[in-house]
């Protein structure tokens, strides 16, 4: 009899642990009375993409840390917690919810496209501002209240088609692409569509998948008989680096040229193969070693606390978090009250930031106005196109 | 009362299990229910109704070609995602022409007569293989399927599958769970259930007393991928976007790890074992960077515990069922006692 008793005082004791994780979690608002605005983000912090939410995470900490040191924002505190999402799109769901029922303010929805458009659909039943540091394809910003600091994959390819044809970096054009990605897709397709266009010769294309994304030997070989003059890369730093050193020892003459993925070639490729970047070509907002404001003192505060130069997707959400920020000042409306999302969405389309991806405005439709530059890497630094 | 009792306790052994599952889950249900209405529940509970309906209805899937046909596969998550993508395109078509009501349970039908045809189409030439050998099989079929969809066009591609209609909800999750409960329990129970595992226990004796080994392994592997397509167009339903990574072989390893923590053979321990699967790395988002590594760790102790003679010595001892009883049996003792002292 006794041991019956004890397990059902057990049992209810249970019940009773578990009814209070559910009901407990909605009251982190005003912390010892100080007034909080919550900032709230998922990417991959675990499993394949776990270095792009890594640094979407370190970027926007960075951020907030800078914003709260200065005394916060019109008399808030500033609070950012990034979530993990693996990439999946019912993990990001799940995380939303979870920083929803924490009293989120603002969103930065998630950092891959396919997370970030499985948000999209729950902010617009919210109705509070998203704001995506990565999210670049079309999807992301599909509805009024999403916005996103990164370029959109079609701009991309056009810019880099035109570039190319403009600048006249080469003549005939090999791309390698990563099918299975859909940023390389995006891009790839993009510029396709935009050499028919202007006339830009496209004379091989070549593409692997995620299962073979270490040897190029194969599509390398086919680009050097095609005789083409320029690689167009829309890749990753990872499988570019790859390339890049595959190439060299092939001997293969071309002009290396990618997009915003890039960035962070110079780590990947590594110290005894960085002479074979001299040359590469990077249609990008973000050059971490640049030297002009506020992008240089960005780079010096990263690098000093992660100890790791900062890639496009930390600079990303470092202009994410003072983005909201400055739409915050530009609203002036008290975060839980009443038309705080409304004047929040409407302040995104009037504020311009200058931030280490350059000066932005934002369209109405959620896209950043912002310009790409060429820059050419030149013993083992990024310098500008001339 | 006392007949419902009476004839409760009169059914077969196995129909009494049944029942009990199917009113744990009821129970569940209303349980849920309850809390959503009264607002008791968060919001991120609420977003986790769905994936445990999903994943209850691939681990009982799955369980049925594992634990009572005792074959290793590995595809689940290949039919799961032909059954996706078919009632999701089918969702899409229609999105504008037929009403939720008959759309959705459509659209399940669909993704279910899918997901079954292509378990015909691979249960076929994978019929003359059994053990390690088929779950290779499986394993490459999950990924030429995935392949396929990444470079179709009408697939969406590597950027997946956009703008089906959000149909998902918990209630229809509940009645595919009922269904797949009700159709799988009805089938271990009857004389193709006897003969389904009399194949497990040993297929040359079965073939011999005259069973055709061929035709019931394709029944299980055709049922067992219908299911796995309904969860898909439950799963493809539930989100904006959809894309062929979801469904690699990762995806077909954690139903198996439901299945195999559930016990195989056992649908209660399969609904179970699904439900603490979804809800545990969820649980744990208060780790932050430990969650997985904690998650890791928490499986492990749990298949340990869940092999070892002692723990399971020590849950045998404290089942319920023989609490109760031994109370009982406490009781009557005291009772006797006292009676034979009266007379005595």
């Amino acid at each position: 009899m006794k041991k019956l008793l004890s397990v059902l005082l057990a049992a209810v004791m249970m019940l009773s642990t578990f009814t209070a994780c559910g009901g407990g979690s909605a009251e982190t608002e005003t912390e010892s009375g100080e007034k909080v605005l919550f900032i709230g983000g998922s990417g991959p912090l675990t499993g394949d993409y776990a270095t792009y939410g890594t640094s979407v995470k370190n970027g926007a900490t960075l951020a907030m840390e800078e914003i709260n040191a200065k005394g916060g924002t019109n008399g808030y505190t500033l609070k950012v917690v990034v979530e993990d999402d693996q990439a999946d799109p019912q993990q990001a769901v799940q995380a939303y919810a979870t920083l929803m029922d924490d009293g989120m303010d603002v969103s930065l929805g998630g950092t891959t496209s396919g997370a970030c458009i499985a948000i999209t659909e729950e902010v617009k039943k919210d109705g509070l501002l998203m704001l995506t540091p990565s999210g670049s394809q079309l999807e992301c910003t599909q509805y009024d209240n999403c916005f996103r600091v990164c370029f959109e994959d079609s701009n991309q390819g056009l810019y880099a088609a035109d570039f190319i044809k403009d600048n006249n970096v080469g003549t005939k054009v090999a791309i390698l692409y990563e099918k299975s990605n859909d940023y390389s897709n995006g891009l790839k397709e993009s510029f396709v569509a935009q050499s028919a266009v202007n006339g830009l010769e496209i004379v091989c294309e070549e593409a692997f998948t995620d299962q073979s994304n270490t040897d190029f030997s194969v599509q390398l070989q086919a680009v050097k008989n095609s005789g083409a003059d320029l690689l167009f890369l829309p890749l990753y730093a990872q499988e570019a680096a790859y390339v890049i050193t595959q190439a060299a020892s092939m001997e293969l003459n071309v002009t290396f040229f990618g997009c915003d993925g890039l960035d962070g070639i110079l780590e990947k490729i590594g110290e005894e193969n960085k002479a074979l970047t001299n040359g590469v070509m990077l249609l990008t907002p973000f050059a971490a070693d640049s030297a002009t404001e506020p992008t240089a003192s960005f780079t010096k505060a990263y690098t000093a606390k992660y100890g790791a130069t900062p890639d496009q997707f930390a600079a990303d959400a470092y202009d994410a978090v003072y983005a909201i920020v400055a739409a915050f000042e530009k609203a002036g409306v008290e975060p839980e009250t009443e038309g705080f999302n409304e004047a929040m969405v409407k302040a995104m389309t009037e504020i311009e930031v200058v931030g280490t991806t350059g000066t932005m405005t934002w369209t109405p439709e959620g896209e950043p106005d912002k310009n790409a530059t060429a820059v050419v890497i030149k013993d083992g630094a990024y310098v500008a196109f001339q | 009362m006392k007949s419902f009792f009476n004839k409760f306790s009169g059914l077969k052994k196995s129909a009494r299990s049944n029942m009990i599952t199917l009113a744990l889950c009821l129970a569940a249900f209303g349980f849920v229910t309850a809390m959503v209405a009264t607002g008791n529940a968060s919001r991120h509970m609420k977003s986790l109704l769905v994936p445990i309906c999903i994943n209850i209805i691939l681990t009982v899937s799955l369980n049925l070609v594992i634990g009572f046909l005792g074959e290793l596969s590995l595809g689940h998550a290949g039919f799961m995602s032909v059954g996706a993508y078919a009632a999701c395109l089918f969702s899409i078509a229609f999105e504008e022409t037929l009403p939720v009501m008959v759309r959705f349970p459509l659209a399940m039908l669909i993704g279910g007569i899918a997901g079954g045809l292509f378990g015909l189409l691979v249960g076929i030439p994978v019929l003359r293989l059994k053990g390690d050998y088929l779950a290779i099989v499986t394993l490459a079929f999950g990924e030429i399927l995935r392949s396929i969809i990444i470079n179709l066009e009408f697939t969406g591609g590597a950027s997946g599958l956009k703008g089906m209609p959000q149909d998902s909800t918990f209630n229809w999750g509940f009645i595919a769970v009922v269904i797949t409960l009700f159709v799988v329990m009805n089938l271990v129970d009857s004389r193709h259930g006897r003969a389904i595992m009399a194949i497990r226990e040993n297929a040359i004796a079965a073939s011999a007393v005259g069973i055709n080994i061929n035709r019931y392994k394709l029944m299980v592997f055709t049922v067992a991928a219908f299911f796995a397509g309904v969860a898909g167009a439950l799963y493809g339903h539930n989100y904006s976007i959809m894309t062929a990574g979801t469904f690699d072989y990762n995806k077909s390893i954690e139903i198996l790890v439901m299945v195999v923590l559930g016990g195989m053979g056992n649908i209660r321990g399969s609904i179970i074992s699904a439900v603490l699967i979804t809800v545990l790395p969820e649980m744990l988002r208060g780790l932050a960077d430990y969650r997985m590594l904690i998650y890791a760790v928490v499986l492990i102790a749990m298949m340990l515990l869940g092999t070892s003679e002692k723990f399971m010595m020590l849950r045998y001892r404290l089942a319920p069922k023989r609490l109760i009883k031994r109370a009982l049996q406490e009781r009557q003792n005291r009772k006797d006692e006292k009676e034979a002292r009266k007379y005595g």
